[in-house]
């Protein structure tokens, strides 16, 4: 049904222009059957598929994308953050890459925070691998996932201020980090 | 899964009846790596184990933003150290997916060669190192022997044994030398007598067999919800390969079984691997039969190099290579996640662009961070001498967790 989709995944060249093409994915066609309230805004470029969905409603969206029949993303593949710099806005994106092992069409769904508010549900209840991505995106952008059951650092040390991956955040750090 | 005790063993005197928090690692011979992990022991049974990771973290995907995409390559590199083509090829296929560049058939065929033998040698490193944690100390020295030759075919190719960079956006860095076929195929044609000669060292070994099977089990369910991928999955029922249910740079077009086992336990993985083994030279034999000249870079002036004689006697390819090479060139907008079959699982590359020379955000999804976090769910329950079989089935390399 979608390995169509996934023909643009398969290597070679996929159009570069993000299409408003008269088909949109039937991935898609089935988020907004289910509840149009959760599709944003949708990108279909490279051979993927991206959906913008609303932050309160990413915990119901990825329950049902993970269960409902012809979707079934039974496996998260990634959690990963963006910063798109300091003076954009909304400034940070969290993006969610979903995989189905019985159908093997990828989505990807991406969630948008401004600076001043960046919590987000946390999906450790859906798929139980969201924990450590989840712990990273905090660790490197700041990004707060309510819900989670041990948000604290995960490559950065313990009591190290700042997040590392954010646009405003030198290359080389503040100062050296001295271990006493 | 926790291992039962016979009856004249059982515990019929507590005096402590305490549990201590030990450290295992970060400098430790077993732990593959600067790990620590955070035991909560009864007496010899882990209560919890806690990975503390970070120890390697040297900010890579930082370090991206800062780079022009052609030099991001270098850094790829140093994540899984012991597979550094496939996260080149991981690196350089996103790009290319940005910027829409057809990759010549010679090139495409090099890249799956050049991936397998590197999946080879990433295995052997994994057996050789697994094995020697059990005990076994032999066998590191047959794996690394093999892997010699290995490492010295990928260093004809491109200059490096653990950091060759082969791989460029839109092909290669340059042909195979001369005689690179003649002892690819020497290589080859003696590799699956060796496969077996190391079946024989561990996989009738009663010792290895009562150290592996049973351990650190783990159902398909839950290895799914754990996003365990690679041999991990495999070991555990899943047959899931990304070469085959995704395929790319042409491994849809190559004749190889996907080795699945059902245990999930350490002896599972074992076993997937060893098979994976034998089913990575199936594929290697093909392509290095499959090899035609042709061009190994995309018609694609404004990415790719020129060649070095044509840059020194044409005007236009002298302005290419110095504008690629000084400025960089423009990728179009937008973001592509793509995901690759590393040796230890799905490497997955995310990669958005701006528009500019230089990528707005790299992140590599790396397996090995996803195997480790199941870890806690695989060792509770378990021995300390089985935490160490269970990591070594993991197949943990630190760059990829830490970057």
């Amino acid at each position: 049904m979608s390995k169509e989709i996934e023909q643009g995944n398969a290597g070679a060249a996929a159009e570069g222009t993000p299409s408003n093409s008269v088909t949109p994915s039937p991935l898609v066609t089935a988020l907004q059957h289910a509840n149009p309230e959760w599709v944003g805004e949708v990108r279909e470029a490279f051979g993927e598929v991206t959906v913008i969905v609303p932050r309160e409603r990413i915990v119901e969206i990825c329950s049902f994308l993970k269960t409902a029949p012809g979707l079934e993303f039974n496996f998260l593949s990634d959690i990963c953050g963006a910063d798109r710099g300091p003076e954009e806005e909304p400034r940070f994106e969290v993006n969610y890459h979903l995989f189905s092992t019985k159908h093997y069409h990828r989505l990807r769904l991406k969630v948008v925070l401004t600076d001043d508010d960046t919590h987000v549900p946390s999906v450790t209840g859906v798929w139980r691998t969201a924990n450590w991505h989840e712990r990273e995106t905090y660790d490197l952008f700041g990004v707060v996932f309510d819900g989670h059951p041990d948000l604290r650092r995960i490559l950065l040390p313990d009591d190290w201020e700042g997040h590392a991956l954010r646009k405003d955040f030198p290359l080389r750090g503040y100062e050296p980090y001295s271990l006493t | 899964m926790s291992t039962t005790l016979p009856p004249q063993f059982e515990i019929v005197d507590r005096p402590l009846d305490t549990q201590m928090t030990i450290s295992m690692g970060p400098q430790h011979p077993s732990t593959h790596g600067v790990l620590r992990l955070e035991l909560v022991l009864d007496g010899e049974m882990i209560v919890k184990a806690t990975p503390d990771i970070g120890y390697l973290h040297t900010g890579m995907e930082k370090l991206f933003e800062y780079k022009k995409y052609q030099q991001g390559i270098v850094i790829t590199d140093r994540m899984d150290y012991l597979n550094p083509l496939g996260n080149n090829l991981a690196y350089v296929m996103a790009a290319e997916k940005l910027l829409g560049l057809e990759i010549p058939e010679r090139a495409q065929v090099i890249r799956v060669l050049m991936c397998e033998l590197q999946r080879i040698a990433s295995h052997l490193v994994w057996l050789g190192t697994h094995a020697l944690d059990i005990g076994a100390m032999t066998v590191f020295f047959y794996c690394f022997r093999e892997r010699e030759k290995i490492l010295n075919l990928i260093e004809a190719a491109s200059g490096g044994r653990l950091t060759p960079s082969y791989f460029r956006i839109g092909g290669l860095m340059m042909d195979l030398p001369a005689g690179f076929e003649r002892r690819t195929k020497q290589f080859l044609d003696s590799f699956p007598e060796a496969v077996d000669e190391w079946h024989t060292l561990l996989t009738g070994n009663k010792i290895f067999q009562r150290r592996t099977q049973g351990v650190g089990y783990i159902s398909a369910e839950d290895a799914i919800d754990w996003g365990l991928s690679g041999p991990c999955l495999r070991g555990s029922g899943v047959n899931l390969d990304i070469r085959r249910s995704n395929p790319y740079t042409g491994y849809e077009s190559y004749d190889f079984e996907v080795p699945v086992e059902q245990d999930g336990d350490v002896w599972a993985r074992y076993m997937v691997r060893m098979r994976e083994m034998k089913e990575s030279h199936k594929i290697a034999v093909q392509a290095l039969a499959r090899l035609k000249p042709g061009p190994i870079k995309a018609d694609a002036p404004k990415v790719v190099l020129p060649e070095r004689e044509a840059m020194k006697r044409h005007m236009d390819a002298l302005i290419h290579h110095f504008l690629i090479v000084a400025e960089g060139f423009n990728v179009p907008e937008g973001e592509v996640y793509h995901a690759i079959e590393a040796s230890k699982g799905e490497l997955g590359v995310y990669m958005k662009s701006n528009g500019g020379p230089k990528p707005a955000r790299v992140h590599f999804r790396g397996p090995s961070f996803v195997n480790l976090s199941a870890l806690p769910h695989m060792a509770e329950g378990e021995m300390i001498a089985d935490i160490v079989a269970i990591i070594g089935s993991l197949d943990i390399v630190l760059g990829e967790i830490d970057r």
